[in-house]
């Protein structure tokens, strides 16, 4: 049987806009696939996006990333506002596919009409995020959703993507996590906007305060690009006594006041779509040379096998290829 | 951007109170290992939980475990659910412990393949893919 | 290594050299010509739980172990058994587990067995009354005495032992987050019929820490769950002597497809945990460790499963007497319930289930148990009836009284290959108890997930090895009957059972002072509060009023929040 959500691309975009979640989740489907077929949709959908204030999450592992997620939605609740939600875990090396865990962590929001939480799996995506996570988010802003909230993968270094996609990023840390852990946490900590020390219910939370503080004061809190005028407040969360949550919304908030006030929010939005053009343009070209893998390639390949060819140099020639290809 | 050949979505669940979670958790590393996106809801969850989960995860297959003996009373609430959100083209299937006359009770509301114990990795995998075969485009 | 003069296994220095230079030659001379023959069925062998097995055992690996560490029964450390004279005084309680329906469907069950010659009762309960819901609570729609009975209140109770003399047989109960409300349920109606509480014997289960890393029910989270489990240890220590209060379970850890080193390695963690627990109370070892008593699975590995039943106590002797300073033998002796392997039981070719049944009951009580449960042939289908449950009872039963081997104890002591499997375990027993400690304790490595990915890696290595054919399940992956059609008379489910359930919780309801019952809750929640109380006094008192199991669990939830994990994969 086909169901009433096998629309053309347009009818699927004309209920994205009326908030139906079965269409919201179907266009999320082709949005994450990346398809020439979800193009007109998602071009169309970004006509309609720009009202969404975009929350990044991210943190080390074990710092509760998603218990905080689930919380801070029900304070956007809250405050009568709604939120879509989109949780990314990392794919298997090996087999490219995925367990995606987090809506466990979320699941007393079920049933609210308010929140649209979507898993997806990086697929091989470095950096944080997934592929398709920002035309997923330009989907859930479409739908009229008041805050999308990012939650980052949380397994290294180079999760700063985040930074490069939302509007306001939150870095997670949390007390009583290894050496290893230290060392990822201070590779992100400049990104944030917020920072959050999660699990303060716990004897060695004070502790972690201190040390946050202490790095931040080192100068590693100028994030390139924020506004001058924004300090970024390091918030004390206890998901399970429910505590801080609200202080973290009202930050959030502030951010958004501040980023407003200064006009910075207009630059951001301008960098971001710069980026993704910029992303979108790499992503054809790559797409382009693997589909025309055919003999020029084969030969600048032999070329720069035996050194005639710089790679630099070699680069060079299949451009012009693909343009030749392109007027022929 | 070419199209990909889609990455197969499944929603594993447990619902009711049991948590025998030794089975689920061998599907999901099957499905996971076969290149599938397994979406995994956790313990002790109600059947419109599951389904409103299954809806926005736009799974193609709701894989519904319980060992609990209450599958006679889950199965009818999840179709049932699935047909308000108007999400009837979300395969279901179910795996646990359940008796022969079950199974075939099951197979008539609508649940497309019933895993049973010991069914094999491989074969697990391959009537997923066959489902979503047979099904078609979405 | 051990003084030859000493060694009670008498083998001195220079006959273990002689030994060592014949067994070489025989690998040489014999072996191999054999080999060149016929090659072996496998390249390594090795036991189900993947400890390497060699081509035979000689006095050279029974070198290995100290004499000491093998002892004598009824002595530390036990590995030959906790009692002197074993099954030659008493042979181990048969104690099938029952439960469906109502509490008067069960109290049927009970008797019956009792008819057929079962010397202890078990209880299996429903799944909201494992996990503290009433049966008339959502959640519990569809399950309401199906996997087991359903209680919800005092009445049940009283309906469930109606007619069962509780000082003359010992009542296990299997449960576990709710444990505490049964337990005063328990106390409840003896008092009502009188009983001197130091005259009860039994036990709950009541063991929540593997809950969180096994079998997966809980109402709480994992800090004031473990003050429950202590709250019930204390309490039992100072009103009923004979009682045990606590079941250590390695037996849902194996069947949620742990390995049986697992199994065991992690119920010592567990141990560590509430014993840690117990004495921050003040209270002596020697005051409650008696009465700490034990359930473990038995598997299909013959050997594999004696030795670990013998490597388990002995470790469990030196962790009491070395780590806590246990000055009492009865602190060091570990005893165990013992249930066969349900997981190993197979739909196709059902029948079969009472061979494997026999062979896994008989390698229980080599190893020691103290009583035992062997499951029905239909358990794979649910749960079993009535005459699945005599067969199953008189496999014990021809054990017992047919085979001759409760006649002395510890017969396989001294086995070359038994006493070095034993020593292996022991050490790697040990090893998992080392890394725990290293590693922020159990609690901790719960929390995390540590306990929880080992269970699942095994259990999945074990799911592959069955598809490869590595792991033959005869009548699955081997001897499969294609044609098979499975013609078996299941135990019914009394559609009728929820209604009839509903109805008397209602009456309950109706019936008692609810005032007074809104009043104990406040107390409740106040002894909640207060770490350094007791919930059970304050549990009694509510039961006895007739609050209802829900209402105590729901009330505690609103203070203490509930739990949900981050599964391992």
């Amino acid at each position: 049987m086909r169901s009433a959500r096998a629309l053309t691309p347009d009818a699927l975009a004309d209920r994205v806009l009326r908030g139906d979640r079965g269409a919201i989740a179907r266009m999320l489907t082709r949005a994450e696939s990346g398809g020439e077929t979800a193009r007109a949709a998602l071009d169309r959908l970004y006509r309609h996006a720009g009202k969404a204030h975009v929350v990044g999450i991210t943190g080390v592992p074990g710092s509760g990333k998603s218990t905080l997620v689930a919380r801070l939605a029900f304070a956007v609740r809250r405050s009568a506002r709604t939120v879509g939600i989109v949780a990314v875990d990392p794919s298997s090396p090996f087999s490219g596919g995925s367990i995606l865990g987090d809506r466990i962590r979320m699941s007393d929001l079920a049933g609210d009409p308010g929140v649209f939480v979507r898993s997806m799996a990086t697929r091989g995506a470095m950096g944080g995020l997934a592929r398709g996570t920002l035309d997923v988010v330009d989907v859930l802003d479409a739908a009229g959703y008041d805050f999308v909230i990012i939650e980052t993968v949380g397994v290294g270094q180079d999760e700063v993507d985040v930074a490069r996609a939302a509007h306001t990023t939150v870095v997670v840390s949390a007390p009583g996590l290894g050496d290893d852990v230290q060392a990822i946490k201070a590779g992100i900590l400049e990104i944030a906007d917020v920072h959050v020390v999660s699990k303060c219910d716990r004897p060695d939370a004070n502790q972690a305060i201190a040390e946050l503080k202490g790095m931040l004061a080192l100068g590693l809190s100028l994030a390139p690009g924020s506004a001058q005028t924004w300090h970024p407040p390091v918030i004390a969360t206890s998901s399970a006594r429910g505590e801080g949550i609200d202080e973290l919304l009202a930050a959030i908030d502030g951010h958004r006041r501040a980023l407003e006030a200064t006009e910075e929010i207009v630059a951001r939005r301008a960098a971001i779509a710069e980026r993704r053009m910029l992303k979108a343009a790499e992503a054809m070209l790559h797409d382009r040379f693997m589909r025309r893998r055919g003999a020029t390639t084969a030969a600048v390949l032999a070329a720069l096998g035996d050194r005639r060819l710089s790679p630099h140099a070699a680069a060079r020639r299949l451009l012009q290829d693909l343009q030749s290809g392109d007027s022929e | 951007m070419s199209d990909e050949e889609p990455v197969i979505r499944v929603l594993i669940a447990k619902v009711g109170l049991d948590g025998h979670d030794r089975g689920v958790k061998i599907v999901a590393r099957c499905l996971r290992d076969a290149g599938m996106d397994v979406i995994y809801t956790g313990l002790h969850r109600t059947a419109e939980e599951v389904v409103d989960a299954a809806v926005q995860e736009d799974v193609d297959i709701l894989g519904i475990s319980l060992l609990s003996g209450a599958h006679m009373t889950v199965f009818p609430r999840i179709f049932a659910a699935l047909k308000e959100q108007g999400a009837d083209d979300i395969i279901v299937v179910g795996g646990g412990v359940i008796p022969d006359d079950d199974v075939v009770a099951l197979r008539r509301m609508g649940v497309q393949e019933i895993l049973l114990q010991d069914t094999p990795p491989d074969a697990i995998v391959e009537s997923m893919r066959r489902l979503v075969r047979e099904r078609g485009p979405r | 290594m051990n003084d030859p003069d000493t060694d009670p296994k008498g083998m001195d220095g220079a006959a273990l050299d002689r030994l060592a230079a014949q067994v070489e030659a025989w690998e040489r001379n014999e072996v191999a010509t054999f080999l060149e023959r016929t090659p072996e069925r496998l390249t390594a062998f090795a036991t189900l739980g993947g400890f390497p097995v060699k081509r035979t055992y000689t006095a050279l690996d029974l070198a290995r172990t100290p004499g000491d560490d093998i002892g004598l029964p009824g002595q530390f450390p036990f590995t030959r058994g906790p009692y002197p004279t074993m099954y030659r005084s008493r042979t181990w309680t048969m104690r099938q587990i029952a439960g469906f329906g109502t509490a008067e469907d069960t109290n049927q069950r009970f008797k019956y067995l009792i008819a057929q010659g079962q010397t202890g009762l078990s209880t299996d309960f429903d799944m909201p009354t494992l996990m503290g819901y009433d049966s008339d609570h959502p959640m519990s729609e569809g399950e309401v005495g199906r996997e087991g009975v359903a209680i919800d209140c005092l009445a049940d109770m009283e309906h469930l032992f109606d007619g069962i003399d509780l000082q003359t047989i010992s009542v296990s109960m299997t449960i576990n987050p709710s444990a505490w409300i049964l337990l005063a349920m328990y106390v409840a109606l003896a008092q009502q019929r009188g009983y001197d509480l130091d005259r009860l014997s039994g036990t709950i289960q009541a063991d929540i820490l593997k809950e969180y890393q096994a079998q997966k029910e809980w109402a709480f989270p994992i800090a004031p769950s473990v003050r429950i489990v202590r709250d019930c240890i204390t309490y039992c220590a100072r009103h009923m002597k004979r009682y045990n209060p606590i079941n250590i379970s390695g037996y849902h850890i194996s069947e949620a497809g742990s390995s049986p080193l697992d199994e065991v390695a992690f119920t010592m963690c567990n141990l560590i945990a509430y014993v840690e627990e117990v004495c921050k109370t003040g209270m002596a070892v020697d005051e409650f460790a008696p009465r700490l008593a034990f359930f473990y699975v038995c598997q299909s590995d013959f050997f594999e499963e004696i030795a670990k039943f013998r490597a388990v106590r002995r470790v469990y002797a030196k962790i009491m007497r070395d780590r806590f300073g246990a000055r009492n033998p009865e602190s060091m002796r570990l005893r165990f319930h013992c249930q066969t392997a349900a997981a190993s039981l197979t739909k196709p070719q059902y029948p079969i289930n009472v061979v494997r049944t026999g062979l896994q009951a008989l390698a229980a009580v080599l190893g020691g148990a103290q009583s035992l449960h062997t499951n029905g042939m239909d358990e794979a289908f649910a749960i079993p009836t009535e005459d699945a449950m005599r067969i199953a009872l008189r496999t014990q039963q021809i054990i017992a009284d047919e085979s001759g081997v409760a006649n002395v104890v510890d017969p396989l002591g001294g086995s070359y290959f038994v006493e070095s499997l034993t020593t292996e375990y022991e050490k790697e027993i040990f090893k998992v108890v080392d890394y725990v400690d290293r590693n922020g304790g159990t609690v901790k490595l719960t929390e995390e997930g540590w306990f929880q990915r080992r269970v699942a890696d095994f259990a999945y290595e074990t799911a592959l090895k069955k598809a490869r054919g590595e792991k033959p399940v005869i009548g699955v992956n081997k001897y499969a009957d294609a044609q098979e059609r499975f013609d078996i008379e299941l135990h019914p489910y009394d559609a009728s059972t929820a209604e009839r359930q509903i109805t008397r919780l209602r009456q309950v309801r109706r019936d008692r002072d609810s005032q007074r019952v809104a009043a104990l809750l406040d107390a409740l929640v106040a002894v909640a509060r207060d770490e350094t109380r007791n919930l059970m006094p304050v549990t009694i008192e509510l039961v006895s009023a007739g609050a209802t199991m829900g209402e105590i669990v729901e009330r505690l939830k609103g203070l203490w929040g509930t739990y949900r994990e981050t599964p391992m994969f």
